[in-house]
C-alpha cells in the first residue's frame, strides 16, 4: 500500500466532506478548462489566469473555514472563491460581463467577490489584499467574534514590502489571519529560486514569531490538516499562521501565454502529481468512491457547468450607463447626494 | 468615538504622551485605550491596508497619515483598493474609511513634508476630498467623514491647527458638497483651499481699503464639489480666480476653471486666473518657500490687475 493511501483519511472529515472536496476541485478544474474554451472563443473579454493543478490548495483550506470566515484572493483566484463557496453560475455571468455576474460585469476575472460569503474580493494587483487582510482580522478581533480569515496569495506577492508589513503588523496584533502562499514556482514567468535567496519561506516567516507550515499543496488532505490547525488556532485567540503550500501552475501565466519558462520535464513531473487524481485515488483505496460514484460526479459538475455557461449566455448585458454607478454609497459619480432609496 | 464603538483611531505616535505630530489626538489614548487610539509602527503600506480590511468589514478606522507626503506609501491601497473596491465589487463593498493627514507649506519642511497632494485625490474615482479652513468647519466635516460609507482623504494644514476660532461644544455635522461663502463681495470671486482661504481672506481686507469688493469662496469638500455656489458668485461678480499652495499644474483649480468654462462661461467677463505655486517641489529655505507660496499679496495684486482690466 502505498503511504498515501496508508496514511488514511483525517479523522475529523466525514465521507461527504471528503467527497465534497473532491468534487469541488473538481468544479474548479472543469470551470477553468470551460472558462479557456469559451475566452479562446471569442466570447469571454480581458484576462484569463487560471490556476489549474494549484486545486488542493483553496479547497483544503477552506474546508476548514466556516461560511462566515473570510478569505481574500488573487488575479489568480477562481480556485479561490469557488472553494470558499462561490456558484459558478454567477463566477460565468461575471466572466461574461453580464448584470446577474457576481459584480455586475464591473470586476470579471480577476475580482470576483461575494461579501455575503465573506469572500472579501480578488485584487489584480499582485500582493494587493495582503496588506488589507490583517485589517478583517483586526476587525474581528476587535468586533469580538471567533471568526477568521484565510489570505490568499502566490509566491510573487513574497518579494512585495506589503507582505512583510503584513506579517509584521499580523504579529504584533496577534490577529487571527491564515496567511496562505501559494507557491507555484512561478511569478508570471520569473523562478521562485530567483525571487528570494536560498529561502525556505516558512523558515523566513517564522521569524516574525508567526507559526509556519510548509506542506505539500498537491495534497488537499495535507493542506487541510495544516489548515485546520492554524484556523483553530486563530479562532482559539492564538494569533496569525503561516502556510507555504507548494504547487504548481499547469499552464501559463494567463490563457495565450505558453509557458515556454518552463520546463517540459518539470511541467509533467508535476502534472503526474495532480492532486485531483490523488484524491480520486485515496477515496477509492479508502471505500469512500466507487466507479460509479466517482462518473456521476464527473456527470454532475459538468451539468452545474453547462447551466451555468447557459446561464450566463442567456443573462442581460449591463445597460451602458450602468458604468455610472457604483462609485459611491452616498453620492453619484459626480458628486451629487444620493437618496437613501437611491443609493447603490 | 463616543456615539460608535465602531471607530477607532490607527497610525503612527498618536498615542500619549506624544498625541501625534501635531497633536491632534492628544488625550484620546487615556480617553479610549489604546485599542481604539491604536498606535502603529512605521508603516503606511501596512496600516493603511489594515484600515481598508476594518472598514469592509464592520468597523470604521479613521487612519492617520502623518504628512500626506507619506500617503505615496500607502498609495495601492488607498487607490487600487480603497477607492476602488465598490465599484469593482459591484456595489457590494462599503469603505467607511476616514485618512486624516495633513500638508501645506509655512514651516520649511521642504518637499518630503510640505506637499499639497490634494488633486491626486480629486482625481481619484470613488474618493471624497475634504479640505477644511476654519476650526468649526474642521469638526464638522470631520463628523460627517466618520459617518460616510465612504472613504474620505480628510486633508488638514499644518499651520490651519494653531488658528482660533469659534465651535460650538454642541454636536452638528456639515454636509459634504457644500461650498462656504467666507466674504462676500462683488468685484470679484476668490476661490480658494484650506490655509489659502486665509490668505483670500487677507487679501481681500487689504483690497477693500482700495475700495475692491471681493467675494471668497470655500469649497470645503474639493469632491464631491460645490460648483453651484461658485456659478452663482462669479455671475455676480463676472471675474473669477482660484488660489492654491499646491503646484500650478494639473492642479485643483484646473478642474473649477474648467468647469465654470463650462457652465458658467456667458458670466465671466475677464481671463480666469490661477494663484497657485510655480510647478517646482517645495523648496526648504523660508525666503524659496515664501516666493512660490500664494499668500495674501500675491492673491491681492492678481485682483487689483484683474479688476482694473490689466490681464
Amino acid at each position: 500500500m502505498s503511504d498515501e493511501i496508508k496514511e488514511g483519511p483525517p479523522e475529523d472529515l466525514t465521507r461527504e466532506q471528503l467527497l465534497g472536496m473532491y468534487r469541488r476541485m473538481r468544479l474548479i478544474r472543469g470551470f477553468e478548462n470551460r472558462a479557456k474554451e469559451h475566452f479562446e472563443a471569442g466570447e469571454i473579454a480581458g484576462f484569463l489566469h487560471l490556476s489549474q493543478g494549484q486545486e488542493a490548495v483553496p479547497v483544503g483550506t477552506c474546508t476548514a473555514l466556516r461560511q462566515d470566515d473570510y478569505i481574500t484572493s488573487t488575479h489568480r483566484g477562481h480556485g479561490d472563491v469557488i472553494a470558499k463557496g462561490c456558484d459558478v453560475k454567477y463566477m460565468f455571468a461575471e466572466l461574461y460581463g453580464r448584470t446577474t455576474g457576481y459584480c455586475k460585469g464591473k470586476g470579471g476575472s480577476m475580482h470576483i467577490a461575494d461579501f455575503s460569503q465573506g469572500i472579501i474580493g480578488a485584487t489584480g494587483i499582485v500582493g494587493g489584499s495582503v496588506p488589507t487582510a490583517p485589517g478583517i482580522a483586526l476587525s474581528i478581533k476587535m468586533r469580538g467574534t471567533d471568526q477568521v480569515v484565510a489570505c490568499f496569495f502566490g509566491d510573487g506577492a513574497t518579494a512585495g514590502g506589503g507582505f512583510h508589513e503584513a506579517l509584521n503588523l499580523s504579529s504584533l496584533w496577534q490577529v487571527p489571519i491564515i496567511f496562505v502562499c501559494q507557491n507555484n514556482l512561478y511569478a508570471l514567468s520569473h523562478p521562485w529560486e530567483k525571487t528570494a535567496y536560498k529561502c525556505e519561506l516558512s523558515y523566513r516567516v517564522s521569524t516574525y514569531n508567526i507559526p509556519a507550515e510548509c506542506v505539500d499543496g498537491m495534497d488537499a488532505l495535507a493542506v487541510y490538516r495544516a489548515a485546520r490547525k492554524a484556523v483553530d488556532r486563530a479562532r482559539a485567540g492564538g494569533g496569525p499562521s503561516f502556510i507555504e503550500a507548494k504547487t504548481y501552475r499547469f499552464l501559463g501565466h494567463y490563457v495565450g501565454d505558453p509557458g515556454l519558462y518552463m520546463p517540459p520535464e518539470e511541467r509533467e513531473a508535476w502534472r503526474k502529481r495532480d492532486a485531483i487524481l490523488k484524491l480520486g485515488r485515496q477515496l477509492r483505496a479508502w471505500g469512500c468512491l466507487t466507479e460509479e460514484e466517482d462518473a456521476q460526479i464527473a456527470a454532475d459538475v459538468d451539468a452545474e457547468l453547462e447551466g451555468a455557461i447557459a446561464f450566463a449566455q442567456s443573462s442581460p448585458l449591463p445597460p451602458p450607463e450602468d458604468a455610472l454607478t457604483d462609485v459611491y454609497v452616498h453620492f453619484d459619480y459626480l458628486g451629487n447626494p444620493l437618496d437613501e432609496g437611491e443609493q447603490r | 468615538m463616543l456615539r460608535d464603538e465602531r471607530v477607532f483611531l490607527m497610525g503612527e505616535d498618536i498615542a500619549d504622551p506624544f498625541g501625534s505630530a501635531y497633536k491632534v489626538t492628544l488625550g484620546l489614548s487615556p480617553e479610549f485605550g489604546t485599542d481604539r487610539v491604536r498606535q502603529t509602527p512605521i508603516s503606511e503600506l501596512g496600516f493603511v491596508g489594515a484600515g481598508v480590511g476594518a472598514a469592509l468589514t464592520g468597523m470604521r478606522p479613521v487612519v492617520e497619515l502623518m504628512y500626506i507626503d507619506f500617503s505615496m506609501l500607502a498609495m495601492d491601497q488607498i487607490v487600487n483598493q480603497a477607492a476602488k473596491i465598490r465599484y469593482m465589487s459591484g456595489g457590494q463593498a462599503e469603505v467607511p474609511l476616514v485618512i486624516r493627514t495633513q500638508g501645506g507649506l509655512g514651516r520649511s519642511s521642504a518637499a518630503h513634508h510640505a506637499q499639497s497632494l490634494e488633486a491626486w485625490f480629486v482625481h481619484l474615482p470613488g474618493m471624497l476630498v475634504a479640505m477644511p479652513s476654519t476650526p468649526y468647519d474642521a469638526k464638522g466635516l470631520l463628523k460627517t467623514a466618520i459617518r460616510l460609507n465612504d472613504p474620505v482623504m480628510f486633508i488638514e494644514h499644518k499651520l490651519l491647527y494653531n488658528t482660533e476660532g469659534p465651535v460650538p461644544e454642541e454636536e452638528y455635522t456639515i454636509p459634504f458638497g457644500v461650498a462656504d461663502v467666507k466674504r462676500e463681495g462683488t468685484d470679484c470671486t476668490v476661490v480658494a483651499t484650506s490655509m489659502t482661504v486665509l490668505k483670500a481672506l487677507q487679501a481681500a481686507e487689504m483690497l477693500k481699503k482700495e475700495g475692491i469688493s471681493v467675494e471668497v469662496v470655500d469649497p470645503r469638500t474639493l469632491f464631491p464639489l460645490d460648483i453651484e455656489t461658485i456659478i452663482q458668485s462669479v455671475r455676480k461678480t463676472s471675474r473669477l480666480i482660484v488660489a492654491h499652495e499646491s503646484p500650478e499644474r494639473g492642479g485643483f483649480a484646473a478642474e473649477v476653471i474648467a468647469q465654470i468654462a463650462d457652465k458658467a462661461f456667458g458670466y465671466i467677463d475677464a481671463p480666469i486666473q490661477r494663484v497657485c505655486a510655480p510647478s517646482v517641489p517645495t523648496p526648504f529655505a523660508r525666503h524659496l518657500e515664501d516666493f512660490i507660496t500664494a499668500d495674501e499679496t500675491k492673491i491681492a495684486d492678481r485682483v487689483r490687475s484683474l479688476v482694473r482690466g490689466e490681464i
